[in-house]
């Protein structure tokens, strides 16, 4: 997306535009009210409330009760949502949200201007770890009027419209959480908030239920009568109940992606990677910089050129992404298709190697060191079993240590690891889902930091520029040669784009139309 | 008799606390913590973050401070308050509680009755085919394990001949009250009971035949036989009453587990039990629900030993309990 001011100024002009466009392209059946969405729910959160808890099955079901200001298309261009409208100044600093109005809290409450303002200057900033630099940013928040609000930024962040999603900062009423203490506030287990449902029961370890919320904003919506959210905890038995049609949709990793060729073929279902493109989750081999020789950028790139990342789509993702061509997802902003990763050679990895010192001794072993599988799924472990596979062609000897997510959690967290394998979302834009896993200032005893341990000032240096650049070009100047320095220094060995797979039965309609997916609030979808 | 029983309580209330300081230890030696979890799940964690979260947990207190919070809790029947799901211990195992036990409660139910029956049956036609063709099936199921017979159950029931759920405990869906509800919650329960059953029906079959054959070859059964009592009753007053005790030990322990439930079976058929509960707190690092299952499945267990004492007594005249 081509993000310059006049395109920002002219967004809340355009979106409605863009919207019905979309709603019109998706649809080809004929909206129709009634009826109850069956869907699975996996793993079982603790807690519905977005921001309280930001697990995925969280951000899935919570979105359907919480609402942002803001959603976005695919292509990351941002749509109205809670805000109808909003300008952004020449200067990048002053930020004007129009909210919608006859909007209804689950209480029956309206929404105001003053929840917007609590939610993003209170409650988020104490809750977000992702987002805590951001809005600490701000430096005056306003509500010049019930329907207005303000926000004067310090300085100037251009990816700061990409942090008003349901997903990132959820928006709260301001009555029942302001001065209560916001992770023990009873009102987290039964969730308030704007959207097109209303929470009505959660039996633990079996299903939550939601009703539409008669109130909705949007007259006549949302269609469907309710949201039943089953817990299936096992993988067999979530691809029988869609199989069989007793729920109507799957999403994120409920389904182990080798089930999914035989899911495409089934006559009443549809499949599809799309929706994914906020998040644009990639999936990469981690090394521990600290131990020898992973300090080496020679070892990391002969590591790195001995996956042959076409064969793992195809043959273990079972074509559920896009071979990774270097710390940034294509589908993310400022993407450098020049720079990338070199191609797949186990020869030149060798060779390398050889250049290095590191010598194969009688067994060709050269060394051998520990990966520990994290504990997320099928998928997991054989990817760890390709790992080593892949690294004994180049004489690594792989032990694979199997986990718990408490243990590996953990362990990664302290640095206690050789090698493993993680996947982060990048949020858009690099300044939010990709400088924090290689910046020197970001190197913390704390999962989903630089972990790894990498550290180049002129990467460094490059993130910083790029932050508080105030022009897209800048940007985009310092982005693309960061990312040539990071292909060429390998800090994680980037592997795959993963797409994961929605399935939906073919009775249900509008499922997946946002970059965000079936994170959407699902006020449009229904069942035919 | 109330003397061995008092004795026996106190007995059990000193091995339960000591039940509960060892899970206290153990639980806590495993590495990680329920902050670290959360952040594992959340994707995006910082130093402020992980310290609300300790805070809120407790975990910033010493381990003997906790522990003696627990303790005292416990000794007050008070289970705990579970901070990441935001909700009282005690609760939480109460709403799993009616499931499990409706579940295992059957699968004992048909495991003892058709267990017994066809390990009689087998025993009464010794050496015939009949009793190969109920060795054989027993020995199967013994052998299989369980989540493969729970799938297969769910592709042959629910997917092929479509007569039964393969998941849950009732359609929520339908929200049915009063017998529409109970039928729809047995219809659920079926596959379940079955697959959780079969496995210990094999166990009371090969028991029973084995202790009944035992029990066929003594003087006293000949001696009814010659009085001339119907072979009916030989079978059922004189040789199936003798061969029960080890029926009883194995039905004692099956019984203790009855409210630990079975984490495969529930994982299989998604039956929001306390197996699932136990199983998901771990992988949480949800501590106070974890020790709050553990203690509830101790004192089940400790409980049912004691039954199983008494009923010997009861059955055997000449099993003394001191």
């Amino acid at each position: 997306m081509n993000l310059t001011r006049r395109n920002l100024l002219a967004g809340a002009g355009s979106a409605p535009l863009l919207l019905s466009a979309q709603e019109a392209l998706s649809q080809g059946a004929q909206p129709k009210r009634g009826g109850v969405l069956n869907i699975i729910l996996n793993p079982e959160p603790p807690i519905l409330q977005i921001g309280v808890n930001n697990q995925t099955p969280t951000l899935i079901c919570g979105t359907k009760i919480t609402q942002g200001l803001l959603k976005f298309s695919p292509s990351l261009d941002p749509l109205p949502e809670l805000a109808k409208s909003w300008t952004v100044s020449p200067d990048g600093l002053e930020y004007v949200f129009r909210l919608q109005e006859n909007v209804k809290w689950h209480d029956g409450r309206p929404f105001t201007a003053e929840d917007v303002i609590y939610s993003v200057m209170t409650f988020n900033r104490e809750i977000a770890p992702r987002l805590r630099g951001v809005l600490s940013g701000i430096g005056e928040a306003a509500a010049p009027d019930p329907h207005t609000v303000r926000f004067v930024l310090k300085q100037a962040f251009q990816p700061f419209l990409l942090c008003f999603d349901a997903t990132a900062l959820p928006i709260v009423a301001k009555h029942i959480y302001d001065g209560n203490d916001i992770r023990s506030n009873p009102a987290n287990a039964r969730p308030v908030g704007t959207g097109p449902f209303r929470f009505v029961e959660w039996q633990r370890g079996n299903f939550v239920r939601m009703e539409r919320f008669d109130d909705y904003w949007k007259p006549g919506q949302p269609y469907l009568d309710g949201i039943l959210w089953r817990v299936i905890p096992d993988g067999q038995s979530r691809r029988l109940a869609i199989q069989s049609g007793q729920v109507q949709m799957t999403t994120a990793t409920d389904i182990e992606p080798f089930d999914i060729p035989a899911l495409r073929q089934a006559p009443n279902l549809n499949v599809t990677t799309r929706g994914w493109e906020y998040f644009s989750p990639l999936f990469w081999f981690e090394v521990n910089h600290r131990v020898k020789p992973f300090d080496d950028k020679r070892v990391r790139q002969a590591m790195s050129m001995a996956l042959d990342r076409n064969f793992i789509v195809n043959r273990l993702w079972f074509g559920l992404g896009k071979a990774a061509t270097g710390p940034v997802a294509s589908t993310t902003r400022f993407y450098e298709a020049d720079a990338k990763l070199p191609p797949f050679d186990v020869s030149k990895a060798r060779a390398l190697l050889d250049e290095v010192g590191l010598r194969p001794n009688a067994q060709g072993i050269r060394g051998s060191f520990k990966y520990v599988i994290p504990p997320y799924g099928e998928i997991w472990n054989r990817m760890g079993e390709y790992f080593r596979q892949a690294m004994r062609q180049i004489g690594f000897d792989v032990t694979l240590e199997s986990t718990d997510a408490g243990t590996w959690g953990s362990r990664v967290a302290n640095w206690d690891y050789e090698a493993t394998s993680n996947v982060l979302y990048q949020y858009g834009d690099p300044s939010l889902g990709v400088e924090r896993s290689y910046v020197s200032s970001n190197i913390q005893k704390i999962l989903f930091t630089n972990t790894a341990g990498y550290s180049n000032p002129k990467v460094d240096e490059l993130f910083a520029k790029a932050r508080v650049a105030a022009t897209e070009a800048d940007r985009r100047a310092a982005f693309s040669e960061v990312q040539k320095i990071l292909v060429d220094d390998v800090p994680l060995l980037w592997v795959v784009e993963v797409n994961y797979p929605t399935v939906t039965d073919k009775r249900l309609h509008n499922a997946v139309q946002l970059g965000t997916g079936d994170h959407a609030c699902y006020d449009d979808v229904f069942l035919s | 008799m109330p003397g061995f029983v008092l004795r026996r309580i106190l007995k059990s209330v000193l091995v339960v606390l000591a039940i509960v300081v060892c899970n206290f230890l153990l639980i806590h030696a495993a590495p990680g913590d329920p902050a670290t979890v959360m952040a594992g799940q959340s994707g995006a964690a910082d130093p402020q973050y992980m310290e609300q979260l300790r805070r809120q947990f407790g975990l910033d207190q010493p381990l003997t401070t906790q522990l003696w919070i627990y303790l005292r809790g416990v000794l007050q029947l008070d289970l705990g308050y579970s901070h990441r799901q935001q909700a009282g211990v005690a609760g939480l195992i109460a709403d799993r509680l009616p499931a499990t036990l409706l579940l295992t409660g059957a699968a004992f139910l048909i495991a003892i009755a058709g267990g017994v029956t066809a390990g009689a049956l087998a025993a009464r036609r010794a050496g015939s085919w009949a009793d190969s063709l109920i060795t054989v099936i027993a020995l199967a199921f013994y052998a299989t394990p369980l989540f493969w017979v729970g799938l297969m159950l769910v592709l042959l029931f629910s997917v092929y001949l479509e007569w039964l759920p393969s998941f849950g405990m009732s359609d929520p869906g339908l929200a049915l009250t009063g017998p529409a509800l109970w039928w729809d919650v047995a219809r659920h329960l079926v596959l379940p009971a079955v697959t959780l059953g079969l496995f210990y029906l094999a166990v009371y079959a090969r028991l029973t035949r084995a202790a009944m054959l035992e029990v066929l070859d003594q003087d006293f059964v000949k001696t009814a036989r010659a009085k001339g009592v119907p072979e009916g009753r030989v079978l059922r007053a004189h040789v199936l009453r003798n061969a029960l005790l080890p029926v009883i030990t194995f039905a004692g322990i099956q019984a203790g587990q009855l409210v630990g439930g079975s984490i495969l079976v529930e994982t299989v058929f998604a039956w929001p039990g306390i197996g699932r509960l136990a199983f998901e707190a771990l992988l949480a690092r949800d501590y106070q629900v974890l020790m709050g299952v553990f203690f509830v499945t101790s004192v089940v267990v400790v409980l049912f030993n004691l039954l199983t004492d008494v009923l010997y007594a009861l059955i055997d005249p000449r099993v003394e309990v001191a």
